[in-house]
């Protein structure tokens, strides 16, 4: 059973028909990778599950259709996206930031942010500190810890890489690893780092103008000549 | 994971911070040597300390309105032109109230009630359909609803002067030789209760960082669960609030209650939000306060300025602040990392 189902999702921004019919699924528990080069609908795909594009065709997350609803009650389903540019709300402090991922849980968020604190202890140190004064690395990682305190049925990552260096990316997919191993978090992460994002996801898809060219387990993915090729450049 | 706190960043990075850092200290000693020389001009003078606590008292009413406008500009990114003239409606539905028998107290509190419904309701019917379109589209909608609230409180109340009972008698507090009346003493601490509540539900409830997370970034404000129209609403409506607490302490100030009630304070509030730097809720307090005073004690002391001339004068000001600083005292410059 698949925690997320989109069949069919057509998706434009205007006059521009950005995606023509995508179907893919997550199964509860494991890391997806979506691929592709430049335009092919990847952030878009992401925009469509979460609500900030306008879509058609179906989105179920775990038997409840998300094709109507909009980014808020999206969120609120326990989706947590972590858009380009990361969604920092930067003039606000760390800790603040960390309280606005858990928003749309009730009750006491304590215990949740311990747990979150031991994946990312540095972020206790710097609680008070605006975000928008940390570095790209460490914004990148407060907003996997954001999304985290949200305790989502479903993370989904656009980009982690953009403008960090590589030893952070790294470390990022390895925290991402942590969390989906350790936690059970299901993850649907878009990535131009192929090589990087094979290597952590469980299974791919490949995008290329707006349509799903390619799809399979990671280790399919990477013996594929022309994702070899391609996207692996080797 | 504690190395990549430590990782040293590069030098052109941290200008922001830097800019922080050197910001507020020259604010700070500029706020002091104000304190301290109406201080002492308020130990040496007689005259100087009564026009300083009437100047604070009228630059509370100013500190309260422009707080409003600035928490409209946070939420919507537009001036709210009416938003003095709602101050004034509202000031007629308490006026209202107590003709209709209740105690000014009880309509004082029905009438904040009714000026956050009247807030909220208004930016869910005649802000939000054109918000998007453009900025102008909703300055000029503000600029409607200026003439459409005037119009209808003429139409409702007409033009004459109301009275309305001061609710804070006509006594006087005498400290040495200093007489203070109880109406300044009521108006300061009114506006600033009512003030630090707002500041407490922005600083410490969860309602609050919606709110705020919903004006500073709205598209990423929806992506943790927050409803963002929702708080938007909110915003208007608790602006709404905080006019009409200027709009009922403004009115003993004034001795009688017209439709123009609001009219000049709106242009003191306005400088007082420029000066504050428009995005800074302190700022506004701080600048209407200043404004007061500054206003007041010219009028006391410079004949040639005189109350006529006060409002030209306030132009000046305005002008002066945006030509020197126009982030204002307690805005900041926007330097983002890319």
């Amino acid at each position: 059973m698949s925690l997320l189902e989109l069949e069919d999702v057509e998706a434009r921004y205007g006059a521009v028909h950005a995606l023509h019919g995508i179907s893919l699924s997550v199964a509860e528990g494991t890391i997806v990778a979506v691929l592709g080069p430049n335009g092919a609908g990847k952030t878009t795909t992401l925009r469509a599950i979460s609500g900030t594009v306008r879509r058609t065709g179906r989105i179920v997350l775990d038997g409840r259709p998300l094709d109507r609803l909009g980014p808020a009650a999206v969120a609120r389903l326990g989706v947590a996206h972590v858009p380009e540019g990361r969604g920092t709300f930067s003039e606000l402090t760390v800790w603040e930031n960390l309280r606005l991922g858990a928003y749309s849980r009730r009750g006491s968020i304590g215990p949740e942010l311990e747990r979150v604190l031991s994946y990312f202890p540095w972020l206790s140190d710097r609680r008070r500190q605006e975000a928008g004064t940390l570095s790209g690395g460490e914004q990148q990682m407060l907003a996997l810890a954001r999304a985290f305190v949200h305790r989502p049925r479903l993370l989904l990552l656009d980009e982690p890489s953009l403008g960090l260096a590589p030893v952070l990316v790294a470390e990022l997919f390895r925290i991402v690893r942590e969390l989906n191993e350790q936690e059970g978090l299901s993850v649907l992460v878009v990535e131009q780092n192929a090589h990087l994002a094979l290597q952590a996801a469980d299974a791919g898809y490949v995008l290329e103008a707006g349509r799903v060219a390619l799809s399979g387990t990671s280790d399919q993915l990477r013996a594929d000549d022309s994702v070899r090729h391609s996207y692996l450049g080797y | 994971m504690s190395t990549l706190a430590g990782i040293p960043q590069p030098p052109g990075l941290r200008t922001r911070g830097a800019a922080l850092a050197s910001g507020p200290i020259p604010v700070t000693l500029l706020l002091v040597a104000a304190a301290v020389f109406l201080l002492v001009g308020s130990l040496r003078s007689t005259t100087f300390a009564q026009l300083t606590v009437q100047g604070l008292a009228v630059g509370a009413v100013y500190g309260s309105l422009a707080l409003a406008l600035v928490l409209v500009y946070r939420a919507t990114h537009v001036i709210n032109f009416a938003q003095g003239e709602l101050a004034m409606a509202t000031t007629y539905i308490a006026y209202q109230l107590i003709q209709w028998g209740l105690s000014y107290w009880e309509a004082f509190f029905a009438t904040l009630a009714a000026a956050f419904v009247l807030g909220t309701l208004l930016e869910v019917a005649v802000i939000r359909p054109v918000q998007h379109r453009s900025v102008i589209a909703t300055v000029i909608v503000t600029v409607g609803l200026f003439v459409l609230i005037d119009g209808i409180v003429n139409w409702v109340w007409g033009g004459d002067f109301k009275f309305m009972h001061s609710p804070f008698g006509t006594g006087a507090f005498h400290v040495g030789r200093v007489a203070i009346l109880h109406l300044y003493v009521g108006m300061l601490a009114v506006v600033f209760v009512c003030v630090l509540l707002v500041w407490a539900l922005f600083r410490f409830t969860k309602l609050g960082l919606g709110m705020r997370a919903a004006a500073l970034r709205p598209a990423a404000a929806a992506l943790v669960g927050v409803r963002v129209d929702r708080m938007l609403a909110l915003g208007w409506g608790l602006a709404a609030v905080l006019g009409a607490v200027a709009g009922l302490m403004a009115e003993p100030s004034q001795l009688f209650l017209s439709p123009t009630l609001m009219q000049q304070i709106l242009v003191y509030a306005f400088a007082a939000a420029v000066l504050g730097g428009l995005e800074s809720p302190a700022g506004a307090m701080v600048g209407g306060l200043g404004i007061g005073v500054l206003l007041n004690l010219m009028v006391g002391y410079v004949p040639a300025i005189g109350s006529e001339l006060q409002l030209p004068f306030c132009f000046a000001l305005l002008l002066a602040i945006l030509l020197v600083k126009p982030a204002g005292l307690f805005g900041r410059r926007e330097v983002r990392r890319v």
